[in-house]
């Protein structure tokens, strides 16, 4: 039996989708902050890609000054909601309280951090007062956490900013790519409505810039543009058997999730093959949409995940059900359609991954999901003159000044960092446009 | 067992836990309540004429994690008639006769004294407590801490009530004074039998700061309120320690203030108080917290092998001197426990900005580390650190040397001019203030080098 029935309304997602990290209550925030012990050179700080001031914020919080405290984060951090819902905060920011090596349970420094922020954006509070225009215009290609970022960024700063955003949503995987049950779309989008109000850039949706001809006008009506564009669409493992209906990526089934909630019809035996976070990701977001069977399929060993440890346990705690050391080999239908997955066992030679012989069995599903990593942007990169990319297809750029081969752009996020979380799109699209001021305003 | 009992000036208490006059001994309902559950002994609600009262009435301090560690009232005494709770008394006393039940006791003229003397003692009361210490409302009206602050008219007013008592008589003094001898003696010349303190300190216990008006708030306005609970503890430790190293008091202390705990009971039973009273805590909690009280006390009782409460009373008196008889040779240093330390660098910056710039930082490790020649001993860092007995002082002198301030001046080698080579501070490691400029600091700790 299934942990969870499919849901056939939007409460019954809502339910099967549990907020992980719900919002804290104002005494919870009071009790919760008093544990802080304002540590001095803070570690919870060094572990924050973004560099929040924890300490000071909580300490806010505690006194009961939640609008200083909201400032505090977003003044490093425009995404400090969602951050504080999303964030893998046990391997960051929380992994690293004092109060670990006490074996006391860390201060929820995540959980806080999205009270303050979302009582600021409930009550729609002007948290900054923006510069005097200082007649520049920077363009930015992605409206995800590091293209947003930087447009705040850049705005605190008295430049123009216009985003140019493919889909018609902004905040990019943190609406299309976020487990449900870590942050609901509508708490993504008040944020996102929030940031555009508080600091005033341009997004223009349903704007793919794709070729040459787009990148010459903004290089002509813009003295600098941030690409932000993060990845593409879930990679084929090149095995027969990928033009099979019913056989998708994991990205894409998300987003399709993530749009269509109850509407989505996911069927009763699902595979998902991979064992990174987003192959967590898929195989429990199909337990929760009431799916029988979910099969978790990864060619190596448990230890070799890279997925972290508590999402593991998060899948396990849904119903699905592992497999290890096995390798898919070709994805199998019927009449057009998956009816499953042929694998072969896989066995560790020399520290080389290989296929045991004669070890093939198959799996019967109605759904196969491929959560094998996502593909690069580099056709459309590679449009733009100057610029590179490395042989894992991530754009080569200073990493401390977001600066690429091309010094009119500059890069952040997935797209050059190849792939991390939105905290560390954040702190990039941020950087990037302290140094797009930098090289604008005082070239040297 | 240890055994619990008490004679307290001639009151026999089956513990030493008895509830102070307030709220919680206003009725019999309460006090009958109380001893079911434990409770040694009741203060009555202080009867006199009944007053009315105005709401709201209290104000808390609130810190960190806990609620109420300061509370503060503008309460008055008993508002019910003075034949109802006469009634209850004599009700409580017949069923809980070895209980102990003093009433609390405050008026104006000398007829009323000793009428009302009279009438508690014929309702069975086995000891009386003048209410000398009530700092709001009734001072005003020359009773109360305006009686407590006036040594002379509080001794009249004891001589009054010694005329006609036949019961034991303990007198509360009121902390609104710079000398909390001057009314005991007072008292005990008057002729007291006990006494008992402290009563609440003059208060305003925070203000609203968007009303700007100070709590409690009567229709938009306040006034100055008593103050107790377990922030006041260390002001009536002190005050019961003066009281009963007074060679013109010597006689039984009820100690009172702050109490919530047997640990707390058992620090005032050390400082000399025979019985302890409790307010707050019961406001708080309930008269059920008696249970965790008497178990604690018997259990430290029988650990230390005390059969009775005498046996330990006052036993820390003597351990309290004059700054001046204090060992200057005594030197203890602080000491890390790098194993036990969580790296969260709290005593460097206590140290750092608050003492003595005795700890360092540590390149490459989180946890700090003490400049021995630095350290003052001061102790300030073990009492920052979050983690118990992670930061240990340790004794550095080796206990041969012993010399006190007043044996230094009596031999003339005391400072005694503006740059007196003598300084105590002459020799300690003081950075130049510039570099304080220079020294980095954190991200959270300040903005002009971030
Ligand atoms: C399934 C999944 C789950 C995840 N879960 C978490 C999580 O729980 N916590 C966490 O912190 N991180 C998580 N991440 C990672 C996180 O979402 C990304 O690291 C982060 O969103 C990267 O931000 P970005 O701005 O670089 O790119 P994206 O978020 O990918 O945004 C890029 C934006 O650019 C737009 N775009 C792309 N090309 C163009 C173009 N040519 N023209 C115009 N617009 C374009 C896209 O439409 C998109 O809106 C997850 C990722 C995935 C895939
Ligand atoms: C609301 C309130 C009313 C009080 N009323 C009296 C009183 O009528 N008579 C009296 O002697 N003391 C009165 N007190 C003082 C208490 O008896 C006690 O001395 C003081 O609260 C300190 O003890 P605690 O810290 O345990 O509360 C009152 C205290 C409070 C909080
Ligand atoms: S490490 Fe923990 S206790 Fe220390 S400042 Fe950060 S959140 Fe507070
Ligand atoms: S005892 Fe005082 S002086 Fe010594 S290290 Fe601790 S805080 Fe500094
Ligand atoms: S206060 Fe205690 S735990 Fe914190 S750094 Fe100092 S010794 Fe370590």
């Amino acid at each position: 039996m299934a942990l969870y029935q499919s849901p056939t309304s939007e409460s019954d997602f809502e339910r099967n989708f549990q907020q992980l990290k719900p919002l804290m209550n104002q005494t919870e925030a009071h009790y919760e902050s008093a544990r802080c012990l304002f540590c001095y050179d803070a570690p919870c700080v060094t572990a924050c890609p973004t560099s929040i001031d924890i300490p000071l914020f909580i300490r806010q919080i505690h006194a009961d000054h939640v609008a200083g405290a909201a400032k505090t984060i977003y003044e490093s951090n425009p995404f400090g909601y969602a951050c504080g819902k999303v964030c893998p905060t046990e391997v960051l920011c929380e992994g690293a309280c004092v109060y670990n090596l006490q074996q006391v349970k860390p201060i929820e420094i995540g959980r806080l951090q999205s009270y303050a922020t979302g009582a600021i954006i409930h009550q729609e509070q002007q948290l900054f007062i923006l510069p005097p225009a200082n007649g520049m215009k920077v363009a930015i290609i992605g409206a995800g956490p590091a293209g947003l970022s930087c447009a705040c960024e850049l705005r605190m700063r008295g430049f123009e900013v216009v985003v140019f955003e493919a889909k018609d949503k902004p905040s990019g995987l943190t609406i299309y790519g976020v487990a449900p049950y870590k942050i609901t779309n509508e708490e993504v989008l008040d944020e996102m409505t929030y940031l555009e109000k508080q600091f005033g850039f341009q997004i223009r949706y349903n704007h793919r810039i794709e070729t040459r001809e787009q990148l010459a006008e903004l290089e002509q009506a813009y003295e600098a543009i941030f690409i932000g564009i993060g990845l593409g669409e879930t990679a084929p493992l090149q095995i027969p058997g990928e033009d099979l209906e019913n056989y998708m990526g994991a990205v894409e089934f998300i987003e399709k999730l993530r749009m269509e909630h109850h509407a989505v019809m996911v069927p009763a035996r699902v595979v998902v093959l991979g064992g990174g976070n987003t192959a967590m990701d898929a195989a429990s977001e199909c337990a929760r949409m009431g799916a029988e069977s979910v099969v978790l399929a990864y060619r190596r060993s448990p230890n070799e995940m890279g997925a972290y440890h508590f999402e593991y346990d998060l899948v396990k705690g849904a119903g699905v059900q592992s497999l290890f050391n096995a390798a898919p080999v070709a994805i199998l239908g019927n009449n057009g359609r998956v009816t499953g997955v042929k694998f072969q066992k896989t066995a560790l030679e020399n520290e080389k991954l290989i296929l045991i012989p004669d070890s093939d069995f198959v799996v019967e599903a109605d759904w196969v999901i491929r959560a094998t990593g996502q593909a690069r942007r580099t056709s459309f990169l590679n449009l733009i003159p100057g610029l590179e990319t490395d042989a894992k297809g991530r754009i080569v750029w200073n990493a401390t000044t977001g600066q690429t081969g091309n010094p009119t752009y500059f890069a952040g996020g997935d797209a050059a960092n190849g792939g991390k979380e939105v905290v560390n799109a954040a702190a990039e699209g941020r950087k990037a446009a302290q140094h797009i001021a930098q090289w604008l305003l005082s070239p040297s | 067992m240890a055994d619990l009992s008490v004679n307290f000036a001639g009151i026999q208490s089956p513990n030493p836990f008895w509830l102070a006059s307030a709220p919680p001994t206003n009725s019999g309902y309460q006090i009958m309540k109380a001893f079911d559950a434990g409770w040694g002994g009741a203060v009555w609600k202080t009867l006199g004429i009944p007053v009315v009262n105005v709401s709201s009435r209290y104000g808390a301090v609130n810190y960190r994690n806990s609620r109420m560690v300061g509370f503060n009232n503008i309460e008055l005494i008993s508002d019910r008639p003075l034949s109802d709770n006469l009634r209850e008394i004599e009700e409580v006393k017949k069923r809980f006769p070895h209980h102990a039940v003093i009433a609390s006791l405050m008026v104006g003229p000398r007829e009323e004294w000793h009428q009302i003397v009279r009438d508690v003692e014929n309702a069975g009361a086995d000891g009386i407590e003048l209410n000398f210490g009530c700092p709001h409302g009734m001072c005003e009206r020359g009773m109360g801490s305006a009686v407590g602050q006036e040594p002379k008219v509080l001794k009249t007013i004891v001589e009054w009530v010694k005329e006609v008592s036949t019961v034991p008589v303990i007198t509360k003094l009121t902390p609104n004074i710079t000398d909390i001898t001057q009314p005991a003696r007072a008292a005990v010349a008057g002729g007291t039998d006990a006494l008992s303190l402290i009563n609440t300190i003059q208060s305003l216990v925070g203000v609203d700061i968007d009303r700007f008006v100070p709590y409690p708030i009567v229709d938009g306005k306040s006034t100055n309120g008593g103050y107790c609970g377990p922030a006041v503890k260390p002001i009536a430790l002190n005050m019961t320690k003066n009281c009963a190293q007074d060679p013109g008091v010597k006689v039984p202390i009820s100690g009172i203030g702050g109490i919530e705990n047997w640990r707390d009971a058992v620090e005032f039973i050390l400082l000399g108080a025979g019985t302890v009273q409790v307010c707050t805590a019961v406001m708080h909690f309930g008269f059920g917290i008696i249970r965790e009280m008497v178990a604690g006390l018997s259990g430290y009782m029988d650990d230390k092998g005390f059969a009775t409460i005498e046996d330990f009373r006052g036993k820390a008196l003597d351990h309290v001197l004059t700054w001046e008889n204090l060992n200057m040779k005594y030197k203890v240093v602080a000491e890390i426990n790098e194993e036990k330390c969580i790296g969260c660098q709290l005593c460097y910056t206590a140290c750092e900005d608050g003492a003595h710039q005795a700890i360092k930082l540590t390149p490459g490790s989180r946890v700090p580390h003490i400049v021995e020649e630095n350290c003052v001993g001061c102790n300030l860092c073990s009492l920052v650190c979050p983690v118990e007995s992670c930061i240990t002082m340790e004794r550095r002198d080796d206990g041969s040397e012993h010399l006190t301030w007043s044996e230094r001046t009596m031999a003339g080698n005391v400072p005694l001019t503006f740059d007196d080579p003598l300084a105590g501070g002459l020799h300690h490691s003081v950075p130049s203030p510039t570099e304080a400029l220079s020294t980095p600091v954190p991200r959270h700790y300040g903005l002009s080098q971030n």
